[in-house]
């Protein structure tokens, strides 16, 4: 039981030891990579299984009884993203077989990736706030490698200010971290939860809630925290920036959903309205961003950030429509994100630049890989059927029930204005002939390279697909967490032991 | 001894602070880690000072027989030493090389990923 | 930099710091000490040698890659975590073997702790020689 818990940063870590001796060999390094994300999967729906008929549970590391030690908590949320990392990761291990080339194998690639994973998941699955902390770090620092590895000159520049950015957010976060240990004596989230509301010095947590809304904000790149983004995420490899994001500033946003309907639900009317505004503001500002910009990456760059805002909001309605809308959101982004990267790097591929200007006649050379963008592109924009119709319907619905017309009005405008940037990647890459008109073919891409780029982009098209088509179960799934978000009794047992948590009743 | 120590804390931000408000990118990495410095210590001051012998229990016993230090704030220090000491090692070659490649280390004339005038020309 | 003071008094201060930090390694277990702290003195010996004798003498003197030493160090740490799953225990909980004599009557015990912390040494090591190298290239 416990070890199951720990096993998905386990696998993660030891697959990038067994990547590293085998960095020299392309291939089998990246096989290595392949079969650590297979296993990962295994986990992760063993995992879910588990919470979904047990309810969350939780595992003690070490042997340390729970306030005291470090704590490992599946609910349904920490399941449904660690199955969305080991997918993600499982697509693009894949693609980068053929998109990351041998001085960055060489240099240890595939291991950093594992390390990424591997953070990420711990993040994921800790219910221990220094934990997360330690697990942040060890994704940022993976997540500096990758950003840097190769060392071209648009790299160091755009890493210098990721890194910049992303260590006074690492700062701020051990300083939050100290103070609320100061205040509580205690780091165990659920600890904290009971802890907390005890606590008679409503000035210091409200202080604290806003710390902690600065140091994940920088990480889910919020408004106005937001600027390391587009600053350095076109600069890697198309497989880095993919699994960047991905995964790396819904981490951010997952910390801020776990604090704040954990550690501190005391105080709605204070934090949630900022987490309001800024989300309002993050998806304004994200779309008109991407609006301004003429090169593909740096449009799906500025459509991230716009996207953490609807994850936000969700959090910020604070209603268990608005939670499931976000956590549904959050995989359907996820899902859809990834692939526009990946298929960002194919077209790259085929046409020979990322500047609208430069290239098209995509659709013409690769009618498939055009139905797959279509697909990711118009499902993130919340077409019917697609999975971000449901997302974005959740999430409208919720703030309808709130009154929260202006809510509503701003999630439209962001839609219409997403509609607008992937019309414009539509018709700039895949329709009008290409400026030069040397768009290559896709097969004249050799055989396995085709492969290894086409399924990754397939699955997750699947699964945008299939989340739109079939969005029940998995409306029913979000739902499912939401609740045990708001109703943090059944964690609180499952950490502490049964009844003797005093549940104090926030809500 | 919290007030001293406090006020170190605030002097060593109030220093990082202004380090990092300076365009040139190693003065910004220094405040880092002065910053740095400041919130371990802020952490080791939140586990409340006293005096008291290390939290180790003598052989044979179960329960140490005085009273012991908070030994967590310390871990968790130990821990933030070594995460923030790797950051900061990685942040400074980092710098280094960028410094060797870019050629500068003024942050207002680092423009390679963002371009002030992007070349754009009007698509067809 | 080619001082003849520094590079005789290197050859008998590496010795001595190198020893230190395998005695400051194994004091952690009971005093403070420890594996980070003793991998740090460990790589100030070989950034002394490199100041001494030159970047390549000391990459020489270390005679593996920095970068294994550093992973190899990661992977006894991991692996020394793993033993409990032999005693169907959880995660990362502390293993006591006992090597020599019984417990009551002292003897000598390995623990899985210190397994940890030779495994942090050789981590802290490598990955320390690994940036001081790239800084030597860059700068």
């Amino acid at each position: 039981m416990s070890w199951l818990l720990a096993l998905p940063f386990l696998i993660p870590i030891f697959t990038a030891l067994a990547a590293f001796p085998a960095r020299g060999r392309p291939l089998l390094c990246g096989s290595i990579s392949i079969c650590g994300c297979v296993l990962m999967l295994g986990i992760a729906i063993a995992i879910m299984i588990l919470v979904e008929t047990g309810g969350p549970r939780a595992a003690q590391m070490g042997d340390w009884a729970a306030p005291f030690g470090i704590t490992l908590v599946a609910d349904r949320l920490s399941a449904v993203m660690l199955l969305i990392s080991a997918i993600v990761g499982l697509c693009v291990s894949l693609f980068s077989l053929s998109d990351i080339d041998e001085k960055r194998v060489k240099l240890g690639f595939h291991s950093f990736f594992q390390l990424l994973l591997a953070g990420v998941c711990g993040s994921f699955i800790t219910g221990d706030l220094f934990n997360l902390y330690v697990w942040f770090e060890v994704m940022l620092i993976a997540s500096f490698a990758l950003l840097v590895l190769g060392g071209d000159r648009i790299q160091l520049d755009g890493g210098i200010k990721y890194v910049a950015l992303n260590l006074v957010s690492t700062l701020l976060m051990l300083t939050s971290i100290g103070m609320i240990y100061g205040l509580t004596g205690t780091l165990n989230m659920a600890q904290l939860h009971i802890s907390l509301a005890t606590v008679d010095n409503p000035v210091a947590v409200s202080a604290l809630a806003v710390l902690f809304i600065s140091a994940f904000g920088i990480k889910a790149a919020i408004f106005p925290l937001f600027f390391w983004l587009p600053a350095s995420y076109h600069a890697p490899p198309v497989a880095v920036t993919a699994v960047f994001a991905g995964l790396l500033t819904k981490v951010g946003v997952y910390a801020l959903i776990r604090t704040f309907t954990l550690i501190f639900p005391t105080d709605l009317g204070f934090t949630h309205n900022i987490l309001l505004g800024a989300a309002l503001l993050t998806m304004l500002t994200g779309v008109l961003g991407a609006a301004a910009q003429y090169e593909f990456r740096k449009i799906l760059a500025f459509h991230i950030i716009s996207q953490i805002g609807f994850l936000v909001l969700g959090l910020a309605l604070n209603s268990p429509l608005a939670l499931a809308g976000s956590v549904f959101y959050m995989v359907h982004n996820i899902v859809a994100k990834t692939n526009l990267f990946l298929i960002s790097g194919t077209a790259q591929r085929l046409t020979g630049s990322y500047e609208l200007s430069e290239i098209g006649g995509v659709y013409q050379a690769s009618p498939l890989l055009s139905t797959f963008f279509f697909i990711a592109a118009f499902s993130l924009a919340g077409f019917p059927p697609l999975s971000g119709f449901w997302a974005k319907l959740l999430l409208l619905k919720a703030s309808m029930e709130q009154a929260a017309y202006l809510v509503a009005a701003v999630a439209l405008i962001t839609g219409a204005l997403t509609l607008y940037s992937m019309s414009k990647i539509w018709a700039e890459v895949f329709w009008k002939d290409h400026p030069k008109s040397y768009c290559s073919n896709l097969y004249e891409i050799p055989r396995t390279e085709r492969l290894q780029r086409l399924l990754p982009v397939a699955l997750l098209a699947f699964i945008t697909l299939g989340l739109g088509l079939v969005p029940e179960p998995f409306i029913d799934y979000s739902l499912g967490a939401a609740n045990e978000l708001l109703e943090p009794r059944e964690y609180l047992d499952a950490v502490l032991g049964e009844g003797s948590a005093q549940y104090t009743g926030n809500h | 001894m919290e007030g001293p120590l406090a006020l170190v804390v605030g002097i060593l931000i109030a220093t990082g602070v202004y380090l990092m408000l300076a365009r040139d990118l190693l003065h910004y990495l220094f405040g880092l880690i002065l910053i740095s410095n400041a919130a371990n210590l802020a952490i080791f001051i939140t586990g409340r000072l006293t005096r008291a012998a290390p939290a180790l229990v003598p052989k044979g016993l179960e329960v140490p027989p005085m009273p012991v230090a908070n030994p967590l704030p310390q871990a968790l220090i130990l821990t933030a030493i070594v995460i923030g000491f790797g950051l900061l090692a990685f942040a400074l070659a980092l710098i280094a090389q960028a410094y060797k490649v870019l050629g500068t280390l003024d942050v207002d004339s680092m423009r390679i990923a963002e371009p002030v005038k992007p070349k754009r020309k009007k698509s067809p | 930099m080619n001082s003849l003071i520094l590079q005789t008094a290197t050859r008998v201060l590496v010795a001595l710091i190198l020893v230190f930090s395998v005695y400051m390694l194994l004091r952690g277990h009971n005093y403070p000490g420890g594996g980070f702290i003793a991998g740090l003195i460990a790589a100030s010996a070989f950034a002394l040698f490199a100041i001494a004798w030159g970047m390549e003498a000391a990459q020489r003197a270390l005679r593996v890659p920095p970068g294994n030493l550093a992973m190899s160090g990661v992977l006894i740490s991991a692996l020394s975590g793993m033993l409990a799953a032999f005693k169907g225990e959880a995660p990362f909980s502390g293993q006591w073997f006992q090597l020599i004599g019984d417990k009551n009557s002292g003897g000598i015990s390995i623990s899985n702790v210190l397994i940890f912390d030779i495994g942090v040494y050789l981590a802290v090591l490598g990955a320390v020689l690994t940036l001081i190298f790239a800084l030597e290239e860059a700068g």
